[in-house]
């Protein structure tokens, strides 16, 4: 039967070609417009680190002066050196690292490379390891390392690639700012994206090179990068001092288990509470303990103009779909003298409502066909912008299948009450107007 | 004309007619806030900088290995671009308006006010800065030759109580900081630091806009020296700012070639990458809009002529009785005509409703009431033109098919 109604559909595709063509333009665009939106919404939205994303933590404390002070307002979303380095010292949680972005240049060993600049990190051993850091050749380094501010980094692969063609150049020296590091591990390709454990930079495109211990970066005075907020009374000219009032260090934690994350928060409050006591913190305690996907939702992670397009894409959908409507019930009731002759000659109701439903149906599909190249062109231009997360505005497996979904799925909809009012159609009325 | 009998055929069609309507009103409403946030962009696109637009250039270097000699270095560069032929001036500064991340600093009216009046863009500038970024001085004077400190000599200070500042000041965070106008010779703190107004420059934009502000900006008279700050250039005739770029960017790279060249660029070169994203968005919604309104037309388009083929026997019966093909004609238009006005009347709440969700949502201001109208007028030609064509269609019934059989 189902063949029957499709032969059916595509002989009247075939009677009004320009409707039908006009019907499946319409849904391809919406849907085009929808699934380029949908999927680039998809992308920055996406979980960066899917298997550990709910055992990794961002911790937030706030130093700052009592002025200002509202009860249940946003803690800083950095930390002072200080802290970091105390919570770092005490290490209540099973990992943990605390770390910053920086930048410098790169003095090549060669003598055909010119010197370039690098983006680099600052971090604790713990790094590696807790965002599943793989490693090409060699490893991280050990908190010892930390300790003895070890003259030690661990480099990405493009940079491998383009200091020591690819080889495994643990052992090798690596002259940063005149000063020279040796290479205890090489990455491999490690995209994190978007890269949450440091959001104050660019987003998204994981471009860090070299990993530093933070101590050795501190102690070579490499140049720091990302924001840095400071609240003292007092001018800090030096924003990087150990007891500097400004907040300019990322800290992140592993905890595993639900009881050590409940106990690692009551630890955060003593902590508050102790250098509040200490006269170091005006305020009460102020903590928060986030993992990366409610960090990520914090931090607003998808940007306003994408949540637009997306409204405004299926808004555009939404008037394909009433466009559709109103286009379907022209085409099938005027063809109501065929809907009677048919009804007389004994088809049901719910045959001629099967019957159209699966035209509807058809064109959903056509239009789902062309509504992907329409999502493979507007993803391409996605890409051709100048937007940190242009690179990654791909169709994948999922929102493809997805898409012929929503086509089929709308155009449905929309043949729905068309289609039960072609299958009221009173057979009499209309062969005695014929 | 006689409107009741449109309305009662109209009634025959509820179905098809409410579509249309609906149709109508979801397009207007998307289209009234799609062309309200366009002129929003635009305005952020035309946003004034304050500086000499087509004649600045920035050049961003970084040193590698030691730079105790920066100082001397600094010298010697300025010395050489100056000596460039087609550059007016030659200063450093640390950043420039819409360059994106930008040193801001608190400034209160007093050192222990709870909270601070403003933030700030904190522009560093060396000697000639006023006169290499063409900035528009509306009060006051320039910094003093003697008033220029070094950068590094004030960051090293071991008692940062002994430290203050003469300071140029935008109009706009003059006023805020002093409504009544009197800004001119008063003291701003930021922290514990005093600095005096000496200077009320007219305009001069942040690299980037913070809490919904670009225009809250200091100058503090502090010599940078390369490595801490950026070369500002300013061109005499704007035609040739490329080929100077490039001829003062070698001529750098001459002086020391192991420093790394980190940014060379023209200033409206950083206004274009700073404004792209709502360059882009200005164009997606204009494309948009135009695709809603091809698709509301194609929907008048295809209801109309459904319509007309439905009511062949009625038109010819009509011509047959004496109606002219002109009032066929605006029989179809007039009908139209309603249900437009329908749709744009619904569309006009829609378009105020999705206003408000907009507004919470995403901070977008109250959309203007000029926006309703602008958008019934388009929709009216809109609907108009669409109709045109099965309107003539039915025009062009013979009157003799009433007489056939059908």
């Amino acid at each position: 039967m189902f063949n029957y109604y499709l032969e059916l559909a595509l002989r009247s595709f075939r009677r009004n070609r320009v409707l039908t063509a006009l019907m499946v333009l319409a849904i391809a665009l919406g849907i085009g417009a929808s699934m380029t939106t949908l999927t680039v919404f998809y992308v920055l939205s996406g979980d960066p680190i899917p298997h550990k994303s709910r055992q990794l933590f961002n911790v937030q404390l706030d130093p700052r002066p009592l002025a200002g002070f509202q009860p249940g307002a946003e803690p800083s979303d950095q930390l002072t050196r200080f802290d970091a380095e105390t919570l770092l010292r005490e290490a209540k949680a099973p990992r943990q690292a605390m770390m910053t972005g920086g930048s410098g240049a790169i003095q090549p060993n060669t003598t055909t490379l010119r010197p370039f600049i690098a983006q680099f990190r600052y971090t604790t051993a713990d790094f590696f390891s807790m965002f599943d850091a793989p490693f090409g050749f060699g490893q991280g380094w050990s908190a010892d390392d930390d300790g003895a501010r070890a003259r030690v980094a661990v480099i990405s692969k493009s940079l491998n690639d383009r200091l020591f063609a690819g080889a495994n150049s643990v052992g090798e020296t690596l002259r940063i700012d005149g000063n020279a590091l040796r290479v205890v591990g090489v990455l491999e390709d490690w995209t994190i994206s978007p890269r949450f454990y440091d959001l104050s930079t660019s987003r998204y495109g994981n471009r860090e090179e070299v990993f530093i211990p933070f101590a050795t970066a501190i102690d070579l005075k490499l140049s720091h990068q990302g924001s840095v907020s400071c609240h003292g009374r007092e001018v800090a000219n030096d924003t990087t001092a150990l007891n500097a009032p400004c907040t300019w260090i990322q800290y992140w934690v592993e905890l595993p288990a639900a009881a050590q994350v409940a106990d690692y928060r009551s630890y955060l409050d003593n902590y508050s509470s102790q250098q509040r006591a200490a006269g170091r913190y005006e305020r009460p305690p102020n903590t928060r303990l986030r993992d990366v996907m409610s960090w990520l939702d914090h931090k607003n992670i998808v940007p306003g103009d994408v949540r637009l397009q997306l409204w405004l894409a299926f808004g555009f959908l939404v008037v394909c779909l009433v466009n559709t409507v109103g286009l379907l019930l022209a085409k099938f009731l005027r063809r109501s003298g065929e809907i009677g002759v048919r009804r007389a000659l004994g088809a049901s109701r719910r045959a001629i409502f099967t019957q159209y439903l699966v035209e509807a149906g058809a064109i959903g599909l056509a239009g789902g066909l062309l509504g992907l190249g329409v999502s493979y062109v507007g993803l391409w231009m996605v890409r051709q912008q100048p937007v940190g997360y242009a690179g990654l505005a791909y169709l994948n497996l999922e929102m493809l299948l997805l898409t012929f979904v929503l086509a089929v799925l709308a155009s449905v909809l929309a043949g729905l009450l068309p289609a039960w009012r072609a299958s009221r159609v009173a057979p009499a009325i209309q062969l005695k107007s014929q | 004309m006689n409107i009741r009998p449109m309305i009662s055929a109209l009634r025959r069609h509820k179905t098809a007619s409410l579509l249309i309507v609906l149709e109508i009103a979801l397009s207007c409403a998307i289209i009234c806030n799609a062309l309200f946030m366009v002129v929003e962009r635009l305005d952020r696109l035309n946003q004034p900088g304050g500086v000499a637009q087509d004649q600045l250039l920035q050049i961003q270097l970084a040193g590698t290995g030691d730079q105790d000699n920066a100082a001397a270095m600094t010298r010697e560069d300025l010395a050489t671009l100056r000596a460039i032929s087609g550059v007016e001036g030659a200063t450093l500064t640390n950043q420039v308006p819409f360059s994106g991340s930008a040193w801001d600093t608190s400034l209160a009216l007093s050192p222990d006010q709870e909270h601070h009046t403003l933030m700030a863009a904190m522009y560093l500038g060396s000697e000639g800065f006023l006169d290499v970024m063409g900035l528009n001085l509306i009060a006051g004077r320039d910094f003093a030759a003697d008033e220029y400190q070094d950068f590094a000599a004030v960051m090293s200070a071991t008692d940062t109580s002994k430290l203050h500042s003469p300071i140029l000041i935008s109009r706009e965070a003059a006023d805020r900081l002093f409504p009544d106008g009197t800004a001119l010779g008063k003291t701003v703190y930021t922290a514990n630091i005093p600095l005096t107004i000496v200077g009320i420059i007219d305009v001069l934009a942040r690299p980037y806009q913070s809490e919904g502000n670009w225009s809250y900006s200091i100058v503090l008279p502090l010599r940078t020296t390369y490595a801490e700050g950026s070369y500002a250039l300013r061109v005499a005739d704007p035609g040739r700012r490329n080929d100077i770029l490039a001829a003062a960017t070698s001529a750098l790279e001459r002086i020391d070639p192991n420093r790394i060249v980190l940014n060379q660029r023209t200033y409206e070169d950083i206004r274009t990458e700073h404004f792209s994203s709502d360059r882009a968005m200005v164009w997606l919604l204009v494309v948009v809009c135009a695709a809603l309104l091809v698709v509301t037309a194609l929907g008048v388009v295809g209801l109309a002529s459904f319509w007309v083929t439905q009511r062949t026997r009625q038109i010819g019966v009509r011509r047959a009785l004496g109606a002219t093909r002109g009032q066929i004609l605006r029989y179809f238009q007039a009908e139209n005509f309603l249900l437009t006005s329908a749709g744009i009347a619904l569309g006009m709440l829609l378009a105020y409703a999705l206003n408000q969700v907009l507004m919470t949502r995403y901070e977008l201001p109250r959309l203007p009431l000029a926006y309703l109208p602008a958008g019934a007028v388009v929709l009216w030609l809109l609907g108009q033109a669409a109709v045109l064509w099965p309107a003539r269609r039915a025009a062009s019934v013979p009157p003799a098919i009433a007489t056939r059989g059908a």
